[in-house]
Formats: structure tokens, sequence, C-alpha cells
């Protein structure tokens, strides 16, 4: 069974926002959208976005670490967010493992972004309905578009490459590899969600210093030295001893 | 769920423009509307990716701060309270020529045109030096003139799109001082790969964001103190023996001796030996080397010889030294320790990376299998490298200790022998170029003739005083005192200055200010409400002090309030451009590339591209280079020039390198084609060439790339291009400060100044601000950050964006908190000794104790940007710049001196101390100072509502 995920490498994501204004342009005019704004150049502008960045930062000076984060639809291969739907507007494929929300019977009562332990369902609120990350399914599957574009935009835009598409149920995918290279871990899995995306860990790189390696053989310190010195002007035993 | 067949829908490829990376996009236009804007795959600066901010351009086009038409000052209304009127072209071209005119039939240096972050010097320097005046230049001397002047009067070029890290090959990745830069996408392409490689990558910087967060090491520094750790590195590296001696004695001046004579008219210059050589603008290859076999001096480079580079020698004309020794002289005293109390970057830390900096460079060479010549002849089997690299940014250089901070950095990595070979620094054509390059800016007010263009180059490379725009007492002759005695290498000009100088009067007043994709009324200036009442302020006689501005922007800025006319520019995706061979290409380092914008959608409204006006201006105004000799006009538009003009009739050489000849057959040079823009078009906009691998590297002193260079117009001389280790060029200034030449020397009261910074190797000094100010009073430094998601004051009038930035805090360590009584959000004053602003804190671990920050240019003023008069952007947002002078505290009676760096003029905005308390709690909770709401201007869109639901194709 086909399960369409992405993997998120925290080891180069540097916190651009490239996904979330990829995603915002592509879907506002396409099948999922439009992508509202409230106050959009008012006070306190807000809206319709379907994948955030948080930084967030771990531990205290001088150690701190600074993580860029973004987060979007897990599509969980248990998802939560399905059952309690009561109209049966949040469905999950089952061909591809994508979960969507039906617009025309969702009322937006948002019980499943109660039920959803990521955040991931906000509603949109003019629309009214529940909007939410589809995995650019109207891109995967169209003929118009050249094959290497037939992936989400957020994967295509992202300039670190940290954001890796494919089907993590077929081990020789790319997504698979990633995860299985880099102990690529879920969020949260003690929810029983089974969450599709993947998180890359960082990886830390460090150089080691050996003593030799200062010393060196080939010390060009050693081209410098003039061997014959001149005569020195203090006393030695040069000049007092006679026997 | 294929696309609507019925929908109209076009694809066409041009560059995006949301900031100065030049990534190719590919821009889907359906039902007349941008339906999506996505990276360019074939594009080799961003091989298909693309930024939050480029990926928002829709916002962009269609954004309500859209001017559209041109504006006229209402007679009898105040300059800035924004009473426009509509007015047709033709009446804004017939009121600025008429103007201009006038002025450059009486005294050209009364017009002044400065540019903002445009990309377009090629066209503007041609028309301020066809009209006559002096008084041009970009933002460079604002924004990083110290990172292009430091590098490259050191190694022949710098980074950007001068040249940058091989991240490809390299191993250890140190960036220093950058946030976010232009240089955008490539750069997290390349550092992705590099981090990927296993390679180790370390950010120095008082914060840790954006990059910094997946560096392996981040070293928190104090700002300004970057100078004191490299030089203390560099220290450890010469004590150890750990930089590239075959390196240092082929390619650079390390071995060249110098007169150290104290009683020598010609002290600290390089002998000279007796050989032959033509005065020119390059280094010439006559210096002495003391040879180690025969114990005696010969010529530099003579083929048997193997030079020192420590001791001290006698010879018939004194004592002599070389180089190299003198920089181990001066860096005796940088230890480590010393740079710790500075710094504060432990002792031990300072060690540990430059060992590890040596000993990568050392033991992990590359040797790639490509064979070259050079430039002495000798032929050479391989290639080789030492794979560290690194990046710098404002960080280092805003500050007025910089050109010297950065000769440091670029001295590093000359003694690690990184300088363009594999894994270490590679230059991007059209450098590297001489030390100092050519072009000279004029060198006397004779320059400037009524009715005549400028003689010389408005900026330009001086090598010594000689080359100084003064006159002949020693004072300057450009508004913004440029290439002056006070800013010797100004290189890129002083922006910051021109609106202070020109209400001062001092060195005299103008008539005509035009201002270009400037924000100089709000972000683009220090001491900002200062400026904003110079812009309103009038002479006894009731006149502006600044008689007349005319402002070019496509958006609704702070600075369109103050204008008298207003033109409105098109959107990048409305115009043709040129990423130029002659202002900033997009090469790369296998080659040149130039690069193109073509419009998708047509102008919006009135607006004109403001190279179109520039062209329609040049023709009416009869400068030479726009007309025939018969006295026609030369060029239709802007589209034309770019097909037409050459540097030179006959030269070949235009904007633009691709396509040339008739038929396009010709590159770099050949005569103008007429079909150009549509084989830039059929060709994703760009046009790359791609030297052979032998031409690639090493090319200061390759003789294949010097030759192929000069046969295709980049250089005219193929000599080599010695790095400076030491700069005889700084040292000619300095001794004539110290009265010992025969030519120009500095006014008195410049003598200690110009004496003290033109030292001819590094050193560190405190800042010029923090020598002047009370540092107890003013214990903190407060700097910027560049955030990704917004590019300068441009981005707030874009909807989408400006939900990821809309407000800014003033980050800090808890600890200043909790020393300062206030919490986590509070509201707090930030004070300098110029000014004080308050905001809201934000309590952060990822900055060193001493420094506070905030991200650049977020907050604006209210009502600008077609923004609400109470946004997110003007209640809770602010400037920093507020609290910044663009002067140096003086005393009554002394000279004022621009805060800036005393060599390059480079504003120094991180040089800021600052102090903060806790706002009290019956103040208003928003940020202080307010101004007056700005109101929209006729032609914006009446206000958008409370939603916006954005598809293409329904928004009319």
């Amino acid at each position: 069974m086909t399960q369409l995920a992405l993997v998120i490498d925290l080891n180069t994501c540097v916190g651009c926002h490239a996904c979330v204004t990829s995603c915002k342009e592509w879907n506002t005019s396409g099948e999922a959208g439009p992508m509202v704004d409230r106050n959009p150049y008012g006070a306190d502008p807000t809206g319709t976005f379907f994948n955030r960045v948080q930084t967030f930062e771990v531990g205290e000076y001088p150690s701190t670490q600074t993580i860029h984060f973004p987060k979007s639809c897990l599509h969980c291969e248990d998802p939560p967010c399905v059952p309690v739907c009561p109209t049966g507007a949040s469905y999950k494929r089952p061909e591809d493992g994508i979960v969507l929300v039906d617009y025309d019977k969702c009322i937006g009562c948002e019980y499943c972004s109660w039920a959803c332990p990521y955040g991931a369902r906000e509603i949109d609120e003019q629309q009214k309905v529940m909007k939410k990350c589809t995995l650019c399914v109207d891109r995967l599957y169209d003929e118009s578009l050249p094959e290497a574009e037939r992936k989400p935009v957020c994967v295509l835009s992202c300039p670190t490459s940290a954001r890796i598409y494919g089907d993590i149920h077929d081990p020789e995918s790319e997504a698979s590899r990633a995860i299985n290279a880099a102990s690529g871990y879920q969020l949260m899995p003690e929810w029983g969600t089974q969450p599709a995306n993947h998180y890359l860990p960082r990886r830390k790189v460090n150089i080691a210093v050996h003593e030799e390696d200062l010393q060196r053989v080939d010390n060009p310190l050693r081209k410098e030295d003039r061997g014959q010195r001149a005569p020195t002007t203090r006393t030695t035993l040069d000049d007092s001893t006679s026997w | 769920m294929a696309a609507n067949p019925a929908r109209k829908r076009e694809v066409k490829s041009t560059t995006c423009y949301m900031c100065a990376c030049r990534c190719g996009i590919n821009v889907t236009v359906e039902d007349g509307e941008v339906r999506f804007i996505q990276g360019n795959p074939e594009h080799p600066i961003n091989k298909g990716v693309l930024c939050a901010k480029g990926a928002s351009g829709i916002m962009k086009q269609y954004s309500p701060a859209r001017l559209t038409k041109p504006l006229r000052r209402k007679a009898g209304a105040e300059r800035g309270a924004s009473e426009f009127e509509e007015i047709s072209w033709e009446e804004a071209f017939s009121t600025i020529s008429e103007r201009l005119q006038h002025i450059r039939e009486t005294d050209p240096r009364k017009f002044a045109f400065y540019t903002g972050r445009d990309q377009m010097q090629a066209l503007t320097g041609l028309f301020a030096k066809q009209f006559g005046t002096p008084n041009y230049a970009a933002h460079g001397g604002f924004c990083s003139v110290n990172m292009a002047a430091g590098l490259i009067y050191t190694i022949g070029g710098s980074f950007w799109e001068f040249g940058g890290p091989d991240l490809e090959r390299s191993r250890l990745f140190v960036m220093l001082g950058t946030a976010e830069d232009h240089h955008s996408n490539p750069m997290k392409i390349e550092l992705a790969k590099f981090k990927r490689n296993g390679g180790k990558f370390i950010a120095i910087n008082p914060v840790r964001s954006g990059y910094a967060a997946i560096a392996d090491e981040w070293i928190p520094i104090k700002p300004g103190t970057d100078g004191a750790l490299l030089l203390a590195i560099i220290h450890e590296m010469i004590a150890l023996g750990l930089y590239d001696r075959d390196f240092l004695r082929q390619y650079t001046n390390s071995p060249d001796l110098v007169n150290v004579d104290e009683s020598s008219d010609d002290f600290g210059l390089f002998l000279r030996s007796d050989k032959k050589i033509e005065e020119s603008c390059i280094d010439p290859d006559n210096k002495m080397w003391w040879d180690r076999h025969q114990d005696r001096a010969v010529h530099a480079h003579s083929s048997e010889a193997d030079p020192r580079l420590m001791g001290e020698f006698e010879m018939e004309q004194g004592k002599v030294k070389p180089a190299f020794q003198l920089l181990k002289e001066r860096v005796e005293e940088y230890t480590p320790e010393w740079a710790e109390g500075i710094t504060g970057i432990p002792a031990q830390t300072i060690r540990r990376l430059a060992h590890e900096m040596g000993i990568t460079a050392r033991d992990e060479t590359i040797e790639l299998p490509i064979p070259w010549t050079d430039a002495w002849g000798r032929e050479h089997e391989s290639i080789t490298g030492n794979p560290v690299s690194f990046h710098a940014m404002r960080g280092l250089a805003a500050h007025s200790n910089g050109f010297q901070t950065i000769r440091a950095l670029g001295i590093l990595m000359t003694i690690l022998g990184t300088i363009d070979r594999p894994g270490g620094f590679r230059h991007k054509a059209p450098f590297p170029r001489p030390i100092p390059p050519c072009a000279k800016p004029p060198k006397s007010p004779d320059a400037v003739q009524p009715g005549a263009p400028l003689e010389g180059m408005p900026l330009g490379f001086p090598a010594s005083p000689e080359d100084l725009f003064v006159d002949d007492q020693g004072e300057p002759v450009r508004l913004d005192k440029g290439f002056s005695w006070e800013y010797p290498l100004s290189v890129h000009g002083l922006m910051h200055n021109a609106i202070t100088n020109a209400w001062r009067g001092d060195p005299y007043p103008i008539d005509t200010l035009l201002l270009f994709m400037s924000n100089m009324a709000w972000n683009s200036s220090m001491n900002t409400t200062g400026v904003r009442e110079m812009l309103v302020d009038k002479n006894d006689d009731g006149e502006y002090k600044i008689p007349f501005l005319v402002v070019c922007d496509a958006f609704h800025s702070e600075t369109i309030a103050f204008a008298d006319i207003v033109l409105p520019d098109t959107s990048y995706l409305e115009r043709h451009d040129a990423m130029s061979m002659l202002d900033r290409p997009i090469s790369e380092f296998e080659g040149p590339v130039d690069s193109v914008r073509v419009p998708v959608v047509p102008p919006m409204g009135d607006s004109k591209p403001f190279q179109d006006v520039l062209v329609e201006l040049g023709t009416r105004l009869k400068l030479p280079r726009f007309l025939n000799l018969d006295g026609t006009r030369k060029f239709k538009d802007y589209k034309d020039l770019v097909i037409n003009y050459e540097t030179e009739p006959g030269s070949g050489i235009g904007f633009l390198a691709g396509w040339r000849g008739k038929g396009g057959e010709k590159f770099m040079r050949g005569e103008p084609n007429p079909n150009q823009w549509e084989m830039y078009a059929k060709n994703n906009c760009v046009y790359q060439h791609k030297l052979p691998r032998s031409f690639q590297y090493m090319r200061n002193w390759n003789r294949g790339y010097l030759h192929w260079a000069q046969d295709h117009g980049l250089i005219r001389y193929t000599d080599p291009v010695n790095l400076h280790l030491y700069s005889e060029v700084l040292q000619r200034f300095r001794l004539a400060a110290e009265g010992k030449t025969a030519g120009r020397q500095p006014p008195d009261y410049l003598r200690e100044r110009v004496r003290t910074h033109f030292d001819p190797l590094p050193f560190y000094s405190e800042p010029l601000e923090t020598q002047a100010i009370d540092k107890d009073r003013y214990p903190l430094n407060a700097i910027t950050q560049r955030p990704m998601a917004m590019y300068h004051s441009w981005d707030s009038q874009n909807a989408w964006l400006r939900q990821i930035h809309a407000h800014n805090y003033l980050f800090m360590s808890p600890r200043v908190g909790a020393q300062h009584g206030f919490d986590d959000g509070d509201w707090i004053w930030v004070e300098s000794e110029h000014g004080k602003v308050r905001c809201m804190c934000r309590f952060s671990e990822a900055v060193e104790p001493g420094t506070v920050w905030t991200w650049n240019a977020i907050g604006k003023a209210s009502g600008a940007w077609a923004l609400d008069s109470d946004a997110n952007e003007s209640k809770k947002g602010f400037l920093l710049n507020h609290l910044i002078s663009e002067e140096i505290p003086a005393k009554p009676g002394e000279h004022r001196f621009s805060n800036s760096d005393p060599i390059t003029g480079q504003a120094a905005w991180y040089d800021l101390r600052v102090r903060v308390y806790k706002a009290d709690a019956n103040e208003a909770k928003e940020t202080s100072p307010q101004f007056e709401p700005q109101p929209r201007v006729p032609g914006m869109e009446p206000a958008r509502g409370k939603w916006q639901a954005f598809v293409r194709g329904l928004s009319k």
C-alpha cells in the first residue's frame, strides 16, 4: 500500500519560509484554495497557511541550539481527525494515504482540530471550513506538468533540500532511505497516530586535532631558520678556561 | 485533476527581484493574472528552488501599495503632508528636464542622484557621468562597502557576486557576521550539500539565527571585535607554522622586501629593483626578495630563488624586511588571551579554531588533474587547493573598524592558501581585477564643467593620494565628501551623508535630489527622525533647504511622502532589466554569467520602468551618449539601449554579454544584435559561459585566463594580480599624512586620522563611536539581523510576507532583563547617546549577553505601504535607525565626522551602543516614536477590507 509523505531534514532547514509561501501561492488559486487572509493590510493579520515554520531555542547560552521547525499535516496512517468527523468530510485516501477535507461536506465544527495532537487542523475563518495540507494532490497526478514537477511545491522550492517527498512504504524510495540513513523519527509516537511525515534529526560534525598535526614534518618555519648565527656577546667558557 | 484547459495559460521565464539574488523564475499567467511563480530548474543561480520572498511575488505585484500615476506636490502644500495631484508623464518629464537643464548649464553639482538597492548602476552611472554631476552613488556606502573594498584591496575580489566559498569541495566553512544576504538561494543550496558531505560549518555571530542554527558550532562574539579574533588566529597560525608557504611566496607580496629605515621618505614602501616598468594601474613586477640560497637580494620571482618570509636584512638602501616579517611583528601582541578579553571568546577556542583551520588546510589538500600555466610561464600538472572556506557580510563591514577587520580576513584566507583554489575562495567574472582596479574617480574640481560630461568615472578605486577627488586645499568636491581625505577609499560613495550635507550646505547646497528605490526617509538612513526633519526644513526665505526632491518607487514608501514629484516605477514582472557585466552580473565560478528580466504582465496603471525614464530624460537633456552624432535621439527606450549601447563606439562591449554579433554568434565582445532580447528570453533569460577548466582556478596568476579575459574585454592588463598581504596603497596615504611625500597631503586637521587608520597592515581598534561615548552608560551593543522572509523595507506591503514579520521585538539575554527588572515581552526603552525608542523585548538564549538585536527594517511609519494606520508595523514595530547618529559625537568647534569607517566611509551602524530600561506602566503600549499617519496618494487603490482571498483572474 502506498503512503505518500514528507521527510523534513532539521539538519539543513534554515527557517527561510520558502515552503510556507510556495504552498500559499500554489493553493490559493488551486483546488484547495483560496487561502484566505484576515486583515491583510491591517492590525494583526492572520490567514490560512497549510505549513508553518516555528523557530525555538533549546538550552542555555552559550550552548543554545536554535531549531527551525516546519510543520504541516503529517498524513497519519491512523489519523484521529477522520473518525471524529461527523459528516465524513475528513477522509484518508486508500490509494496513496493522503488525508484530505471535502469542503462541500465540512460544516466547520472544528472537532477534528481537537482530535489532532499536532495542531495541524485550522479553520479558514472566512470560508468556515477546515483546510490543511493536501500534499499538492492536484500536482501529483497532473500529466500536463513535467514529471519532475509532480511533487508538492514546498519540496520543489526548498532551497536546502530539507523536504523529501515519497512513499514511505517503499523501502527503496528516497524518503525511506533518508529516514533509514539519518534515523528519521515521528512526532509524539505515544499518541498512536503513526504520522507518515518524519523528521531527520540534527547531525553534528567535529574535527579532531592531534598534537603531531601541529608540529608537522613540513613546517615552513624551518625554512626561516638562518642556520649560521652571529657570535654571541655574552661570556662563555671559551673565553675563560685554558686547560 | 488536470489543469482546466479552458483557461488561457502562459508560462514565461524571467528573473526574480524580491531581493538582489536574481534567481531564475518561471511565471505562470492565467486569465491575465499571475497564477504561480516557481524557480526555474534550468537556471544556474537557483536551479529550481525559490525562497519565501520569491514565492510571494504575487502579493507584491497586486499590492495595494502600488503607485500608478506620476504625481506632483500640490501648489501651496507643505512637503511631507502627502498632498499630491496627478500629472501626466509629459508634465513630469518637462518639469524635471527643464530644471535639470538649468542645473547642467550652470552648476552640475547641484544635481544629486542616489539610488538604493538597485542593480542598475550601469545605466544610472552612465546618466550621472553624462550629466556631469559628481554627486552620484548607489547604496554601497551605507550597506557593506567595507566588505567589497577590504577584500578587493587585498585579494582582487570579494564575496557575493564577486566571488565566494567553494562549498562543493570545502571541508571546513566559517561564516562570520552573516544573517541573511542577497546571495541567498545559492548559499542555501551549497550549504546543504556541504553539510550532507560531512563538512564542518562554524558560525561566528553574536546571534544564533538563520544559517547559524544549522552550524556545527556557534561562536558568539561581541560586535565589532571580529578583527581581534582574526588577528589572534593569524598570530597562532604564524607561531605554529600553519600557513601555506609555497602559496605565499609565489602568489602574494609576502616575501617582497619593505624599506624599514625610519629616517627614509620611502619608509614602509617596497624596494624597487632597477627593472624598467611602465606606469600603469597594476602592481609592477619590480620588487625584491631575499633569496635563502644565495643569502642576498634578488629580483622577485627569479626562477631559482627561494625567498625568506621572515628576517631583517641590511642593504645599500638601508634596513629591509620581508612584508611577512612585518605581519608577524604586527600580530605578536595579538595573542588569543588578548583577544579573549575583547571578543568574549575563550582563548582556548581561538587557538582551536586556528588549529582546525590550519590542519584542515594543510592535511586535506585537494589535487585536481587539471594542467595550467602561470603568469611567469611555468607549467603545472595539477591544480591544488586547501579546503577551508569563508563567507562574511555586514557583521564585519558595518563598523568603523570594518576595513581593517576585513583586511585581516583577507590575509587569513591568503595565509591559508585558499584564494581561487578548489575548496577555498573562488572569484566570479569580471573578478579577479587588479589591486586596486583601474577605474578612478576624477582628480579635481575641473572635472565638473557646465554642459559637459564628468571627466572620469563617478566612482572608482584610488591607489594613492593623487587619485583623490579634492581641490587645491584638499577639500572634497563631492556632496557626500567621497574620495576626500575624510574617506579616501569610499569606492561606493556615502549615501548616508547626502541629505545631511545638502541640508547643512556643507560642502555646498544643492538644488535637486533624485532618489530611486531608496527609502532614505526611513530605514535607508541613520538618524531617521532627523533626516525627515531636514527634508522639510526651510531657509529664512521660506524655500526648502533641499529645494527639489524627485522620488521614483513602485510602492508607497515613507519617502514618497516627502517628494515634490513622484514617478511610479513598474514591478519586476512588468519590465526589462539587465543583470549586466557592467554592474553586478550573476557570474558563477566557472565563468561569466549575465541575465535579464522580460515583462510577463503589462505595467499597472501608468507606471513606467525607471530605466525608460532615464533614457527619456537623457535624450531631452541632450546628454551626448543618448544622441546620435547628428544630434537626433539615439535610443527609443531602455530595451533599445541595452541592445545598441557600446562602452565606446565600436568597442563591442555592451550591457549584455550573450548573443552578440549580427546573428548572436559572439559573446562578451561583438556588434549589437537586434534580436538579443529574444535570444535571452528563449534561453531562460540567462547567458552562461563556461571557461575551460584550466582557466577556472588560480586566475590571479593564470596565464590562460588572463589572456582570455583580455581578449574578451574584461581586463586591460595580463600581469598577474599578486595578493596584497601588505598594502603599500595604504602606506602611501600614511606617508602623505606624515608629510613625507612630494605630492598631495591631507589638510592638517585630518593628518592624525589618516596617519592612524591608513596602516599597511591590519590592526584592531575600538569602533570610533565607542571611543567617543560613555561606555558604562551605554554598555550594550545593538545590531540588526536580516530576516530571510523580508528584504529591507520591500515587503510590508505584501499580505503574505507580513504575516511572517508584522512587527519586531528587541531580542536580548534574560540576564539583561533580570539586571534591569523587566520581563519577557515587556515594553522597554532602548536609548543611545543620540536618541531613544520604546519597543517590546523578547528574551533569547541565542544571543551573547552584551548584545541586543532586532530584525532589520520591519518597523514602518504609520500609514505607509498601504497599511492601516494602526498596523503592527507602526504600532508595535520599530526601527533601530532612530538611535543611530549619522555623525560621531563632536565637541563644539570640532570637525564633524560621519559615523563611518575613516577609510571607506562605510556607515558604521553596528557600532551602536545602548542602554535599556523598563517603560513606565502608565505609558502607551505602542512603540515610540510615532509619526502622523501617512495618507494614501492618488493612483493607489482604495483600501482593501477585512478579508482577502486571492484567486488569479478574480481580483478585478
